[in-house]
């Protein structure tokens, strides 16, 4: 059966696409040195040199947006990729064990989740210092527990379903029927709430950045030139559009692809529009 | 009878009298100065006793206005009386003769007396003082009173700086009733006395109509506590606060400049921002590494890039503006090649990794990511490690395990922090040392800034620690405002002079 391809898919997808790939070119070429520091060319407008302008130390903002989008997804990516390999074996076990298992499970995703991420992170970052580890850290363990309240529902529903019970019947283990019958068929939901904790992780990495939490210059980072342009505001302006821009962006492009992810791979939601 | 037109007839010209008269009244007020102060400052004290904590917020708010060591630093750095309104030297050095105001009064009402001098200078020099400065007081051997109104302290060895340490705020002269509750509830002798705190936000304090010496023209003067750079440029914008001391949001200040409600003051202060060096850790004990930092820093760009050129360079550790200052700012300059030459020399031609802990002002957290992009240039490799104050203070100060950190001293006159076996630079010198005796036994001012001299230049030779600028006392305030100091010669916010236009 072929089906229709989602206009959020297309959006999303063509979004995300373009700051991977901006991000992979920073690897290999960035207009400046996004270190490069030139104090006497501080907070320039857009110009033919500086595409985007220079900032409060006279780096390159293009360049600095580049590397900055490389390290927003390297941190969504780490953070969603652990949530991942944390998640949803937890959730799949909590599902395939049923009663106090699933119990604990749960009741050790509330205690995450009685924290705000953001609050995690801070109170990690206190305790343990300022940088992308310990951010990551924060994020993925939030992730993890979103993920595995989210498989075990979705395995809990496999698990009702006839060829489970037959698979059962025909001698499969729990382990061998969670692999071969329960993970393939949550794999969809999975992927796209994935999608969604990724824009979430960004939004989040930024905000800690803000707050000189995060990535730690000179290293650039989407937030913390938002937390440098704030007292830049009345002077120069633009110091805080473009990062904002490159955020909303971001976020937009992976919410939308895992909208449109959702949409294509379950139908029924396709109008909804709600996650 | 009066006709309903004529009624409504006298209900208008009643409105239009209320109306004339109500503008007349706020002409009148337009016209009568002001009488109360709102000050901003950007850190809040942990509590009010100036004589038990070092944070320079207490001084800030206490210095001079509620508190009065024996003897006050003027706005120009000049001793003048506080609670002693004369003193002598004995010709050895060795005996301090005060003699106190004769109506001093504390604001509860007790006398402020020889006994209260020497309950003072015994609390501070006692082994279990919590004052921030113990050392100033370690040189008394005794304190005498003869009579209630004069206090004799003998020194154990000589102190030139004696006098200058009496009149800082970790000497205020403290009520042996009132020391106790002193943090929260302080009871002082100065012109103004304490009304309340809320926390948070702001110290209130008011005239104390029983001072005995010259009164101050404000009778309030609300303390404001605002952290955040753009709140601070907003309350000021919007005309909540009347003065804003040290104010760091130095890009903000073309606006201010530009604006003719405000005045922008950029004078001194005692702080020497350093980029301070652990010289017992590798690579930083070997002095070639440290030379090599000093050629890498660009002192000029730094300025630019932190302070938006308000402030001065430094090359040893002395401020400009004192006497016996020694301009070193040309022994070290800006050539990152010769940086990597002396690198390489020290056995790090492909430089090193290292640490750069930043306590959380702006000067540190913007300066140090200035600091760390030059040293990469030249090779090494400077990892930022954002800390809080109480991190910073337990770790770095006391702890003493660092690389490299950024920060201000802003006490004044304390080159002899070098000789200080403890401190945290970590730095050993055996010449420094007995410079440093010989400053404490001489008395002859050109003598003491020969030595002075010959300090600051041993410690830019060792290059001891990256030795950055001077920190800007930043003050912007309304035009119609005056007395407020320009300069910082210690810390303070002393607004006993302050006045409206």
């Amino acid at each position: 059966m072929k089906r229709r391809l989602p206009l959020s898919l297309h959006l999303g997808a063509g979004l995300t696409l373009l700051l991977v790939a901006m991000a992979l070119l920073s690897l290999l070429w960035t207009p400046y040195p996004a270190e490069q520091v030139r104090v006497i060319a501080r907070l320039k407008p857009p110009t033919a040199a500086h595409w985007l302008g220079t900032d409060h130390f006279g780096r390159d903002v293009l360049s600095m947006i580049m590397v900055g989008a490389r390290n927003s997804l390297a941190v969504g990516a780490a953070a969603v990729g652990l949530g991942l390999l944390g998640g949803v074996p937890l959730g799949l076990l909590a599902a395939a064990l049923g009663r106090w298992g699933d119990e604990a499970v749960a009741r050790l995703g509330d205690l995450v989740f009685a924290f705000p991420a953001v609050l995690t992170a801070i109170l990690l970052t206190a305790a343990l210092g300022a940088g992308a580890i310990n951010v990551v850290v924060a994020l993925a363990l939030f992730n993890a527990a979103v993920l595995a309240r989210v498989a075990r529902g979705a395995a809990l529903a496999v698990w009702r379903r006839p060829f489970v019970g037959a698979a059962l019947a025909l001698g499969r283990g729990p382990l061998s029927v969670t692999l071969v019958h329960v993970l393939p068929n949550i794999a969809g939901i999975v992927v796209v709430q994935a999608t969604i904790l990724f824009a979430v992780a960004i939004v989040n990495e930024a905000a800690l950045s803000y707050l000189g939490l995060g990535i730690q210059p000179p290293s650039p980072s989407w937030g913390k030139m938002l937390g440098d342009a704030q007292t830049h505001l009345f002077t120069a302006p633009l110091q805080a559009v473009f990062p904002g821009i490159a955020i909303a962006l971001c976020v937009m492009g992976l919410t939308m692809l895992g909208d449109g992810l959702r949409d294509w791979l379950d139908p029924r939601h396709r109008s909804s529009g709600i996650l | 009878m009066p006709t309903a037109k004529q009624r409504l007839t006298l209900a208008a010209a009643a409105i239009a009298t209320a109306a004339l008269a109500l503008a007349a009244a706020s002409q009148a007020a337009l016209a009568q100065p002001r009488t109360d102060l709102v000050v901003g400052m950007a850190l809040e004290p942990p509590h009010l006793d100036p004589s038990a904590g070092a944070a320079g917020a207490i001084k800030e708010v206490t210095y001079a206005n509620l508190f009065e060591p024996l003897l006050r630093v003027d706005a120009d750095g000049r001793l003048v009386p506080g609670l002693a309104e004369r003193w002598s030297v004995s010709e050895d050095g060795l005996t301090y003769r005060f003699s106190l105001r004769p109506n001093a009064k504390f604001h509860d009402g007790t006398t402020a007396d020889s006994a209260d001098v020497k309950f003072t200078l015994d609390r501070a020099r006692a082994a279990e003082s919590v004052n921030a400065q113990k050392a100033y007081f370690a040189p008394i051997a005794q304190v005498e009173t003869p009579d209630p109104q004069t206090a004799v302290v003998t020194l154990s060895r000589p102190d030139g700086l004696f006098l200058f340490h009496m009149a800082s705020g970790d000497a205020a002269i403290v009520a042996p009733e009132s020391a106790a509750t002193n943090k929260q509830k302080p009871v002082g002798t100065g012109p103004f006395k304490f009304d309340r705190w809320v926390a948070g936000d702001r110290v209130v304090l008011v005239r104390n109509p029983d001072y005995d010496g010259a009164k101050p023209k404000i009778d309030r003067v609300t303390f404001r506590f605002i952290s955040d750079p753009a709140a601070q440029v907003a309350a000021l914008k919007a005309g909540d606060i009347d003065a804003f001391t040290l104010f760091s949001t130095y890009e903000a200040l073309p606006e201010f400049r530009n604006d003719p409600n405000f005045t922008v003051m950029v004078g001194s202060t005692e702080g020497e921002t350093l980029l301070s060096t652990n010289n017992a850790r590798k690579p930083f004990d070997d002095v070639r590494v440290r030379r090599a930092m000093a050629h890498a820093i660009d002192r000029q760009t730094l300025i630019e890039g932190v302070l938006y050129g308000n402030g001065v360079a430094i090359g040893s550790h002395f401020p400009p503006h004192r006497e016996g200052y020694v301009d070193l700012t040309g022994l070290y300059p800006y050539d990152p090649a010769r940086a990597k030459a002396l690198l390489a020399e020290a056995g790090y031609p492909n430089g090193f990794d290292t640490t750069l802990r930043l306590p959380p002002p702006p000067y540190a957290r913007r300066g140090g990511e200035l600091v760390a992009a030059m040293l990469a240039e030249v090779g090494i490799r400077a990892k930022i490690e954002p800390v809080e104050w109480a991190a910073w203070l337990e770790k770095t100060f006391k702890g003493k395990d660092y690389d490299l950190t950024m920060i201000a001293h802003t006490e004044p006159l304390d080159i002899d922090i070098y000789a200080r076996p403890d401190y945290y630079f970590n730095y050993r010198s055996e010449r420094f040392n007995a410079l440093n005796d010989e400053l404490n036994r001489t008395q002859d001012p050109a003598k003491r800034n020969a030595l002075y001299g010959e300090e600051q230049r041993l410690l830019a030779e060792d290059a001891v620690n990256g030795f950055l600028f001077m920190l800007p006392s930043v003050t912007v305030q309304k035009a119609n405002l005056s007395g407020m100091w320009v300069n910082r010669p210690v810390q303070a916010n002393d607004v006993t002079g302050v006045s409206w236009k």
